[in-house]
């Protein structure tokens, strides 16, 4: 296959990106898209250019590190699959291909493809976790959950952390993302007793770090590469309103 | 140098007890005047920082990912061991121990393998705790799951994701340490040099990989928890950025590389399919319980697998080992499958594969139980070759997977340099010659919540805190040298690019030290790698510059490493003439092909010094006593 690229450069976050056409020559459909972008970089570098710089690691869809959106899709056209599972096979010889990087105001761009999402991080340690020190836990099977309950926080839980949902929302609300943690431990009586602190606390720094709020696009789930579903968000609602009405 | 694991004594049941009644405390009002260093965030080292921050230490912890939820721990599918016998089918802490030592091929301690066996089920409650959502019956109980090795049902899952939400279950606890100031976290670090001053681990040299500033930070400990090295192999299951680096300059200090041949090949990842390919992809080892492995019987049979009939079908695992079948260990499945392909019975395009067919499975349960079981690894398969596993088998072939060599470690976790602990796979200490499926995220908790808390803690009780200062000239040399190595990195201005020397060494590695060994094979590689490593400082092309964000710099100072490593591990391999466990050499093994063990002259460790004038490594040999358990030849028959 022979394709186009028009790829965002920015050199680092205080100067103006543009986009830059590459031609990637003699790509495999069976390479992953990630794998394409290392042969072009590959290309680059002996031509003496300078790399793409892209964002990856596990390059098996858990890690949550790659982070391209294509053709305007945050992970591009394949649902329920980041791009460095994202295969050739799925564009046609000839095509244009746009690359860019999340683009969000809580996402500052580091270098290229690379953006900075730290402000996640942030939002977790508000109160996405269960007090339990070490040392203190009972019995496993002490704490009986019914399996369906089981079964829907593990479908919360099953995020990845990638961004995509930020991404892809015209609001650049992390309100999926949220909601993810939210009702993963909703669901769950280990996250009882912290649970109002939890999402008041985790709401809170959204706003700080400069998220939207969600005005129900869905944008967020078409793109999501573990499927969740934009439920949980009317379940972080709930569990908000939960919240603020008991005092917190 | 003598080589004392410390082990405690009296009966192997009671040592860890013993040890935890008589180690020394800090005074709890001391604690926060000691600052620990934890480079890796990982399950073992994520897992140590949160709990020496609950315990009032003050921590920096570091990785090389944009967020400690990144790390590879994340990676792992299938399960995580623990003696719970929830499912009353005869297991025990002992048979957990027993099993692990066997699958080790009687290669690790004792006293390290039995307390992992003991602390296993507090795993398990301490993750319920923290909200990871294992599996569950209908009546709201734990659920178990079988794994290669074993003979009873010990693995608790979360699908196929349990390494991402026990890591979940980490970085949360590690969150709330974070927020609560008592853990510094610097995402986007790798650490460069390790400082050593009065012959004690001192603290650190970093780099930070989105400005290039090299950093010096002092702690009262060091605790490296940063992983396997697999990516030596160039190709491997690993993630992209795993890397040798951290415990690679910690031996170059100083501290003994304990086993560094010990490589598992995992016998159930999706086959290459490319020159372009870059890592290859594990299928879980749960896929093993329902699937049932076969080649062709007749070479060179290039059919479509449906058009084979049964009779013309060898299903060579449950031929050759009736008991375990399909579930034997993975270096025993690993090189049965090689042994296929050798034969010109393997399938595929390439013949480096196998099928796994769940034909049968499908047939007895249903395809609506097949994909509740599996169906994440389906559709991952299906991603990857686009071919539907429900209606034709799936090609697997072995690839390299974990590194159960690592730095040497006694049983305090503490390598010959004092005040530097290594964690997880990062260490040589319980796996011995290879790994049990669903033991890594055993081991990766076991070390980090429940073993480094206490054995650090009696290490600073002896230590003055504060004595680690930045400002000593130790760390002034170490900030020197990372920045002499970056310098020399970016002034080649050769013709190569670090992937084009990290393909080539891959090759070699896995060719020579892979899935066997043989003393001509490695005698060669031994003559390549030096070349290989010379060419790569007279050639390697590194563009950009050392003050931004360069992946093509941080690929190249992990390259430089894998050059190193790759020659101790093959010295290592020599040195081990016998077969055991992951390592084959071909001289050692009986006329069927099995391992030949040779207890009487091999029955330990290997922990290797750096020669710093650059000659041959010096070999120091820890020896293995069993004192319960006895040598058996290791059979899956």
């Amino acid at each position: 296959m022979h394709l186009t690229l028009r790829v965002w450069r920015q050199k680092d976050p205080r100067v103006r990106g543009d986009f830059v056409t590459y031609e990637a020559r003699d790509v495999s459909p069976d390479m992953s898209f990630l794998e394409m972008l290392d042969v072009v970089n590959e290309r680059l570098i002996q031509g003496g250019g300078d790399p793409i710089a892209f964002d990856h690691d596990c390059r098996e869809g858990i890690c949550g590190m790659c982070s391209l959106v294509i053709n305007g899709v945050a992970h591009g056209p394949e649902r329920g699959t980041t791009v460095c599972q994202l295969h050739m096979r799925k564009f046609r010889d000839g095509d244009t291909i746009t690359v860019e990087p999340w683009r969000a105001r809580a996402f500052p761009v580091v270098k290229d493809l690379v953006v900075d999402r730290s402000a996640f991080d942030r939002v977790i340690q508000a109160g996405g976790f269960v007090s339990a020190n070490v040392g203190s836990a009972p019995d496993g099977n002490a704490i009986l959950i019914p399996r369906e309950a089981a079964e829907r926080a593990m479908d919360a839980a099953a995020c990845i952390g990638c961004g995509a949902c930020v991404a892809s929302c015209p609001n650049g609300s992390a309100m999926l993302f949220v909601a993810a943690k939210v009702s993963h431990l909703a669901h769950l009586p280990q996250g009882g007793p912290e649970r109002a602190q939890r999402v008041l606390g985790m709401v809170r720094q959204m706003d700080l770090e400069g998220f939207g709020n969600c005005t129900n696009h869905a944008e967020c789930e078409a793109v999501c590469p573990k499927e969740i579903s934009v439920s949980h968000i009317a379940k972080l609602n709930r569990e908000y309103i939960r919240a603020a009405v008991a005092g917190g | 140098m003598p080589l004392d694991a410390r082990i405690p004594s009296g009966p192997l049941t009671e040592k860890w007890d013993r040890y935890r009644s008589e180690v020394r405390l800090v005074n709890p009002a001391n604690k926060r005047r000691y600052r620990i260093i934890v480079v890796g965030s990982g399950l073992a080292g994520g897992a140590a920082a949160a709990t020496l921050a609950e315990l009032g230490y003050r921590v920096d912890c570091f990785c090389f990912q944009d967020s400690p939820r990144r790390a590879h721990s994340i990676a792992a599918q299938g399960g995580i061991n623990a003696a719970k016998n929830y499912q009353n089918d005869g297991d025990s802490v002992y048979r957990l121990f027993y099993d692990t030592i066997k699958g080790g091929d009687f290669r690790s301690r004792e006293a390290n393998v039995y307390r992992l066996a003991q602390l296993s089920t507090g795993i398990i409650d301490q993750c319920v705790a923290m909200g990871v959502p294992f599996a569950r019956e209908y009546g709201g109980q734990l659920t178990n799951r079988s794994f290669g090795g074993a003979l009873v049902s010990r693995t608790f899952y979360a699908r196929g994701q349990t390494g991402q939400q026990l890591l979940l279950g980490v970085y949360a606890a590690l969150s709330r340490q974070i927020a609560q100031g008592a853990v510094r976290m610097h995402p986007r670090t790798e650490m460069q040099e390790l400082v050593v001053a009065d012959g004690r681990a001192r603290g650190i040299v970093t780099r930070d990989l989105a400005t290039g500033e090299i950093a010096s930070f002092a702690g009262d400990a060091v605790v490296l928890a940063t992983g396997g090295y697999g990516p030596v192999y160039y190709l491997s299951t690993n993630a992209m950025g795993s890397n040798v680096t951290a415990t690679y300059r910690a031996h170059k200090k100083g501290a003994l590389f304990a086993n560094p041949c010990f490589t598992q090949i995992h016998p159930t990842c999706i086959p290459v399919s490319g020159d372009y390919q870059s890592k290859l992809t594990l299928m879980s080892e749960s896929l093993r319980n329902d699937g049932r492995i076969w080649v062709p019987k007749r070479a060179g049979d290039k059919r479509p697998p449906g058009q084979i009939p049964e009779a013309e079908r060898d299903y060579y695992l449950e031929r050759m080992y009736p008991t375990y079948g399909n579930l034997a260990a993975r270096d025993v499945s690993s090189r049965a499958a090689k042994r296929m392909c050798d034969e010109g019975r393997g399938v595929g395009e390439s013949g480096l594969g196998v099928y796994l067919d769940f034909a049968d499975a499908i047939r007895r349960l249903g395809e609506d139980v097949i994909r509740q079981r599996y169906g994440n690894l389906f559709d991952m398969y299906e991603r990857i070759t686009g071919e539907n596993a429900y209606r034709v088998p799936m090609r697997i072939f072995p690839a390299v997977h974990y590194t159960m060599g690592g730095l040497w470690v006694d049983y305090d976790l503490m390598s010959n340099l004092p005040g530097l602990f290594v964690l997880g796979e990062a260490n040589f200490s319980d796996h011995g010659a290879n790994r049990l499926g669903a033991s890594a995220l055993m081991q990766g908790l076991a070390d980090g919540y429940f073993i480094a808390p206490y054995t650090i803690g009696n290490y600073l009780a002896g230590e003055r805190p504060g004595a680690a200062d930045a400002g000593r000239p130790q760390f002034r040399q170490a900030e020197a040298d990372a920045k002499e190595r970056i310098r020399r990195l970016l002034s080649v201005g050769g013709e190569r690019s670090v992937t084009s020397f990290h393909r080539e060494l891959g090759h070699l590695v896995w060719d020579h030290c892979g899935m066997s060994r043989s003393r001509r094979g490695l005698e060669k590689a031994l003559g390549l790698i030096p070349a290989l490593r010379e060419e790569f400082w007279e050639s390697v092309k590194v563009p950009g510059g050392d003050r931004e964000l360069n992946p093509e710099l941080e690929k190249a100072c992990r390259m430089s490493d894998f050059l190193e490593l790759a020659e101790l591990m093959c010295h290592d391999a020599l040195a081990r003439e016998e077969s055991c466990g992951c390592h084959l050499r071909d001289e050692y093994q009986t006329a069927e092909g099995e391992a030949k063990r040779n207890d009487e002259d091999f029955c330990f460790v290997s922990a290797w010094e750096h020669n710093p004038s650059g000659g041959k490594p010096v070999l120091h040999r820890e020896a293995l006593h069993f004192e319960t358990v006895h040598l058996a030849e290791r059979s899956y028959k």
